[in-house]
C-alpha cells in the first residue's frame, strides 16, 4: 500500500497545525460557531444531534495494521470506545470533544492518516473495490488510480467550492463492487483495442433526493490522461453547475438538465485544452506510486487446503463462514476473507476498539498486515493462506467477528439515523437490527441467499435505499417515524433503482412486511434464482398483491 | 476593507488604482476605471479611447472568455465572489492566467475570507479585497500555511511531484 514521502507528511502536518490554530481560536470565542463553520468543515467535523463527529478518511478502504491500532487508541482514549465504517470506506467517530480534535488528526497524522476533504463541497474520498489487489478479475490494481487521484483533489485550489461535494469511485474490473455507477464520477478499468490500459468514466450517479444511474460519457480514456479528464469535468461542472438550490447543485442535475450530449461534448472540448498539459503523469510519478501497490511476497502454496477441508467437515458454522465470506484469491492457496460487522443486535458498522485491536492482530499474523473497507460497511482480510482459515475462523469468533452473513439478508446497509444524525427523519440502525434478529437462523438466512438490504433514515440516502434489493426509506409522516418500501434496486455492474412498493409502514410493521416479501420470494423462486433475479422476472406486481392485499 | 497584495517581504497594502463605476455613472475625467461586464461590451470604444488604466469585473456567473479578445488591453479583472462558498470564479482565474494568458492586475472582490486566500493565490489571483480588519496579519498567516502543493497552476509554485523529479 501507498506510503507518505516527506511531501505526503509535511501537508498533513502543516493541515493539523492550520486547524489546531483555527480550533483555538474557535474556543477563545475569537471565531463564532457561523465563522467556525465552513472551517470546521473543510477538516471533517460535523456537529451532530449530541455531539461533534469528526469523520476520518481511509483512502479507497485500505489501511494497514498499525493504522487500524491507532484508529482503536483514539476511540479509547477520545471516544467511547468505538468507531462506525461508512458506505465510503470512511471511519467515523460519533462523540469527541472539540477542543481534542486537533490532538485526534495530529494523532491520524502519525500513521499517514487524516480528515480532509471527508466533508464540504470538494472532492471527498475516492472509493474503490475492496478486493483490489486480490481479486482474480482485476486488470490493474485501482488503488494506483485512487492515490493519484487522491494527491491531484487534496487542497485542488479550484475545486474546494463546488456546487456541492463530489465523490469518485474507481474499479479495476468489469465486476463492480465499489458501486461506481452511483457516484459523481464512476471509473471503470478497461483494456484498449491495442491491450493497452484505460478507464471508462461514468458521470452522474448518485443516490439522494434525486437517484441517478450514472451514464458513459467516454469508452475508452488511456489512463495516463486520467487527471486532465477530471479536472475537464470538474471544470465544467464548477462553472455550469447549479448554485441556486442544494438539493439540484450535485453534477447528476448539471449532467440531467444539460443533456448527456452537450455534457460530453464540453467536457471533450475543455479536455482537447488540458489533456498534454502538466496534468499528463510523468512516466516516473506513476511508476513511484505504482510500486507503492506491488503485492505481497506471497508463498508458493498448493490450492488445496486440507485443513480448512476437513474443519468444513465437521463443523457446521466454519462450513458456513467458508462459505459466505470467504472469496476466492488470485494468488494460489490464498483466500480473501471477509470479516462481517453486523453481528446480532449490533448496529450496522460499529467496531470496538478491542475488536479493532484484534483485526489489527490478525492482519498482521494472516494478511500481511492489510485490512480493507466495504462499501457495505464490513472489513476484509485480504491475503490469508486458504489452510490456515479455521485458525482464523476460532480468533475471529473469539472476538465477536465470526457472523457467517457476508451479501445475506442480514448483512445490510444502514445510516446512523434518528439515533444520530441531524438530518434523518426516523431510525435506521433498530429496524436493521430488527430484521437481523427475525432472520437470525442461519439455516433459513441461507435459504433464503443473496438478499441486499439497504436502509436510509431520510431521502439523503446515505443509507442506500434507491439500489437495496429491498430499500427502506425513513420519512416523518405528521410527527411519526414511517417507512417506504422499496424493490429491485442494484448497485453492481446491473446496477438499477428500485420501485416503490406502495404506502409506508409504521416501524412495527417494517419487518413483518419484510417477512412477507422474502416468502413471496421463496414462492416465485425458480431453481437457485436470486431474490433480485426473480424480482426481475416477474416485477412488483405479486409483491404489491403479496403485502397489500388483492386490490 | 483593505486591497491586499503579496510580496517578498509579505502581505502588503496595494493603492486601489481604479474607481469602481456604477453602469449609469458618468465617466470622470481622468484616472483608471473599473466596469461592469455589460458596461464594457456597450461602451467598449469610449472607455478604450480614454488616456487611463481600464479594468472589467465579472459577476461569477459571468465567463471570462467574454473579455478573452481584449485583455492585452485591459489593466484589471475582477472576479467577484456574492458568497464565499461560490467558486466559480477559481476557475475563471486560471483560465484567464493560464489559458487566456493574462499578465495584468487579477483582484477578487465580494466575500473573501481569510481562509481561502491561498486558493486565490494558487489560482492566479494577485490583489485580494478583503473585508476583515485584520486583513495584513490573516493574509500573513494563511499564505503557504501548508508548505506542500500537489497542483501545477499560474503561481509557479513547485508541485510535490515537480519536487520529487528533482530529488529534492
Amino acid at each position: 500500500m501507498y506510503h507518505y514521502d516527506e511531501y505526503d507528511h509535511a501537508l498533513v502536518q502543516d493541515r493539523v497545525k492550520q486547524f489546531r490554530r483555527q480550533v483555538e481560536r474557535r474556543m477563545s470565542g475569537e471565531l463564532t460557531e457561523e465563522q467556525f463553520r465552513p472551517l470546521r468543515l473543510m477538516n471533517g467535523l460535523y456537529l451532530q444531534l449530541h455531539a461533534y463527529m469528526l469523520r476520518v478518511a481511509i483512502p479507497y478502504g485500505t489501511l494497514d495494521s498499525r493504522q487500524m491500532r491507532k484508529l482503536a487508541y483514539i476511540a479509547r482514549r477520545y471516544d467511547k470506545g468505538y468507531g462506525h465504517f461508512t458506505t465510503r470506506q470512511n471511519l467515523q467517530y460519533n462523540w469527541p470533544k472539540l477542543e481534542e480534535t486537533p490532538d485526534i488528526l495530529s494523532e491520524l497524522a502519525e500513521v499517514e492518516m487524516h480528515a480532509i476533504q471527508t466533508s464540504g463541497n470538494c472532492i471527498r474520498n475516492t472509493t474503490s473495490d475492496q478486493y483490489a489487489g486480490a481479486a482474480a478479475d482485476e486488470i490493474e490494481d485501482p488503488r494506483i488510480w485512487c492515490e493519484i487521484v487522491r494527491q491531484w483533489s487534496t487542497l485542488h485550489p479550484e475545486f474546494s467550492f463546488l456546487p456541492r461535494k463530489f465523490k469518485i469511485a474507481i474499479t479495476g474490473c468489469e465486476n463492480d463492487r465499489a458501486a461506481v455507477k452511483v457516484h459523481d464520477i464512476g471509473l471503470i478499468m478497461k483494456r484498449g483495442e491495442a491491450g493497452e490500459i484505460g478507464f471508462e468514466v461514468l458521470v452522474g450517479g448518485g443516490l439522494g433526493r434525486t437517484p441517478f444511474i450514472g451514464k458513459s460519457i467516454r469508452s475508452f480514456l488511456p489512463k495516463e490522461h486520467l487527471l486532465s479528464y477530471l479536472e475537464a469535468i470538474l471544470r465544467t461542472y464548477n462553472q455550469i453547475g447549479r448554485r441556486d438550490n442544494k438539493y439540484k447543485a450535485r453534477i447528476k442535475v448539471t449532467f440531467h438538465e444539460t443533456g448527456a450530449e452537450e455534457f460530453t461534448r464540453l467536457v471533450e472540448e475543455e479536455w482537447a485544452l488540458l489533456k498534454d498539459s502538466a496534468l499528463k503523469l510523468p512516466k516516473e510519478e506513476m511508476d513511484r506510486i505504482a510500486a507503492h501497490f506491488e503485492p505481497p511476497a506471497f508463498r508458493v502454496l498448493d490450492a488445496a487446503a486440507p485443513e480448512s477441508e476437513a474443519r468444513k467437515a465437521s463443523d457446521k458454522g466454519f462450513a458456513s463462514w467458508l462459505r459466505n465470506n470467504i472469496v476466492s484469491h488470485r494468488a494460489s492457496g490464498y483466500s480473501i476473507a471477509n470479516i462481517s460487522l453486523k453481528p446480532l443486535g449490533l448496529p450496522p458498522g460499529d467496531v470496538t476498539s478491542d475488536q479493532m485491536d484484534l483485526i489489527a492482530d490478525l492482519a498482521d499474523e494472516f494478511s500481511f498486515a492489510e485490512i480493507r473497507v466495504t462499501h457495505t460497511q464490513n472489513l476484509v482480510l485480504p491475503h490469508v493462506e486458504s489452510n490456515r482459515l479455521p485458525e482464523l475462523y476460532d480468533r475471529l469468533v473469539e472476538g465477536g467477528l465470526g457472523t457467517a452473513n457476508i451479501g445475506l439478508l442480514s448483512d445490510s446497509i444502514c445510516c446512523p439515523g434518528l439515533d444520530f444524525c441531524t438530518l434523518a427523519n426516523a431510525r435506521s440502525i433498530p429496524i436493521a437490527t430488527q430484521i437481523a434478529e427475525r432472520f437470525a437462523d442461519q439455516d433459513r438466512l441461507e435459504a433464503v441467499g443473496e438478499m441486499q438490504i439497504k436502509i436510509s433514515g431520510c431521502i439523503n440516502a446515505c443509507g442506500h435505499h434507491h439500489v437495496g434489493h429491498i430499500g427502506i426509506l425513513g420519512v416523518d409522516r405528521k410527527g411519526e417515524e414511517h417507512y417506504q418500501i422499496q424493490l429491485g434496486g442494484s448497485a453492481t455492474e446491473d446496477a438499477a433503482l428500485g420501485k416503490i412498493l406502495g404506502r409506508g409502514f409504521k416501524a412495527d410493521e417494517v419487518v413483518d412486511v419484510v417477512e412477507k416479501i422474502v416468502d413471496i420470494y421463496l414462492g416465485l423462486r425458480e431453481g437457485d434464482e436470486r431474490f433480485i433475479d426473480t424480482f426481475r422476472r416477474v416485477g412488483l406486481g405479486p409483491f404489491k398483491e403479496g403485502v397489500y392485499g388483492a386490490s | 476593507m483593505a486591497l491586499l497584495e503579496m510580496t517578498e517581504e509579505g502581505a502588503a497594502l496595494l493603492e486601489d488604482r481604479f474607481e469602481r463605476l456604477a453602469d449609469d455613472d458618468a465617466l470622470p475625467q481622468s484616472g483608471g476605471v473599473m466596469v461592469s461586464l455589460a458596461r464594457f461590451e456597450s461602451e467598449k470604444d469610449s472607455l478604450f479611447a480614454r488616456d487611463a488604466e481600464l479594468g472589467v469585473w465579472l459577476q461569477s456567473s459571468e465567463s471570462p472568455v467574454a473579455i478573452a479578445g481584449d485583455l492585452d488591453r485591459l489593466a484589471l479583472v475582477a472576479l467577484d465572489f456574492p458568497v464565499f462558498a461560490d467558486g466559480r470564479a477559481y476557475s475563471s482565474a486560471r483560465l484567464l492566467r493560464e489559458r487566456y494568458g493574462f499578465k495584468g492586475e487579477l483582484r477578487a472582490i465580494g466575500d473573501v475570507l481569510c481562509e481561502q486566500l491561498d486558493f486565490m493565490l494558487r489560482s492566479g489571483f494577485d490583489s485580494l479585497e478583503v473585508q476583515s480588519p485584520n486583513a495584513i496579519e490573516e493574509l500573513n498567516r494563511v499564505v503557504r500555511e501548508v508548505r506542500v502543493v500537489y497542483q501545477r497552476t499560474a503561481d509557479g509554485r513547485a508541485t510535490a511531484i515537480d519536487r520529487r523529479m528533482a530529488g529534492e
